[in-house]
């Protein structure tokens, strides 16, 4: 990530010197700065809701349950991690929020998922482990049933007929989504 | 198929507190104890990707505004031209990985000047609908856990988000494309 972050940042510098949009960079620079914390801000509030709910469901005992009930999907995916641990019932609360386009909802368990990936973590904590990786590519593939925000656009825009768009989505989505699953396994044997 | 999907989404978060909160109880837990326990973490989650975030949104905008966008565009519009993929499409492809809101802003110049109807619109909405915005998603993520070293994680979702593409034109010439 080093390198990456150097590069956008270098190239954009050169680029802007070539364009002569300088100016927009150093703007582009402070203004995305503060909507980045905006954006962190607007999390807490049902990054807070759903960890007071989500405590009360570990507390109870329903999240282990939920783990057991899980698992043995989920351990097909990620087989390194310890059976029956929380990050089962997060990973499939993380999964299903996404799939129904409830993004809101679904930060917050993936979040939690992560820490409890974290706390198995027994090597360097600041390098993401295999399981890590594929939790992410789960999230980074983007999968959803129904793709409102899109739906939206088109339909006030005054499309004859946007829910034509949902089959042909699902199916890409799906199995672009299998797709990001396969390629992090590929990949974790290589770095 | 739509508007069962769309009660689903409604009605399941209700489902899930409600799960939660009569499960509790009946576990005899003290709930608003329990929960505002719980809910301390959300603030310092927040606070705590606030650096990842800003670096991320910082150098993705930076690049951005750099024009650097235009350069990567000329140099695949000629062998993307031949594949019927709209230049104001292949625009909105290499931004969907990096901002999620200008996306959407994209696609909505899109379908205003190409129409709501067209094959530009259709493609455009397939391909915004079945991916993510790859590097939002790894700054909170992995922010939210202090990791710094990615491994293989940027790499498997560019992967994938190409694989989508690929997949969306494929997929979208089949049903749309007369």
């Amino acid at each position: 990530m080093n390198f990456v972050w150097l590069f956008l940042i270098i190239t954009s510098f050169i680029f802007a010197a070539v364009n002569g949009r300088m100016e927009d960079v150093v703007n582009a620079m402070l203004k995305s700065s503060q909507s980045a914390v905006l954006i962190a801000f607007s999390l807490i509030g049902i990054m807070t809701f759903w960890l007071g709910m989500v405590h009360i469901a570990k507390v109870s005992g329903l999240m282990d349950i939920f783990s057991k009930l899980t698992t043995p999907f989920m351990w097909l995916i990620f087989k390194d991690v310890k059976k029956g641990s929380s990050a089962f019932s997060n990973i499939t609360l993380n999964f299903s929020a996404n799939a129904l386009g409830l993004t809101n909802a679904a930060t917050p368990f993936g979040i939690k998922a992560m820490q409890d990936l974290q706390n198995e973590n027994k090597k360097d904590k600041k390098t993401a482990t295999n399981a890590m990786c594929t939790l992410l590519a789960m999230n980074t593939a983007g999968f959803q049933l129904v793709p409102a925000s899109v739906l939206a656009i088109l339909t006030v825009s005054g499309a004859k007929n946007p829910t034509e768009i949902i089959l042909p989505t699902l199916i890409v989505t799906s199995i672009t989504f299998i797709c990001a699953i396969i390629i992090s396994k590929i990949l974790e044997r290589v770095f | 198929m739509r508007e069962i999907l769309n009660t689903i989404s409604v009605w399941i978060l209700p489902v899930i507190i409600s799960v939660i909160l009569i499960f509790g109880a009946y576990k005899r837990v003290p709930a608003y104890e329990t929960f505002t326990r719980g809910a301390k973490e959300g603030f310092w989650i927040a606070v705590k990707i606030i650096p990842y975030l800003v670096a991320i949104m910082v150098a993705v905008a930076m690049f951005r505004a750099s024009g650097a966008i235009d350069f990567i565009y000329e140099i695949l519009k000629v062998p993307l031209d031949k594949l019927n993929i709209p230049a104001d499409t292949l625009a909105l492809i290499i931004t969907r990985p990096l901002s999620g809101s200008a996306t959407l802003g994209l696609f909505g110049e899109i379908v205003n000047s190409h129409g709501a109807d067209s094959y530009a619109a259709k493609l455009s909405a397939v391909i915004t609908g079945s991916s993510e915005t790859t590097f939002y998603v790894l700054a909170v993520y992995f922010g939210s856990v202090g990791i710094t070293k990615f491994r293989h994680a940027l790499l498997t979702g560019i992967l994938a988000d190409i694989f989508g593409v690929v997949l969306a034109v494929l997929v979208s010439r089949f049903f749309f494309y007369s």
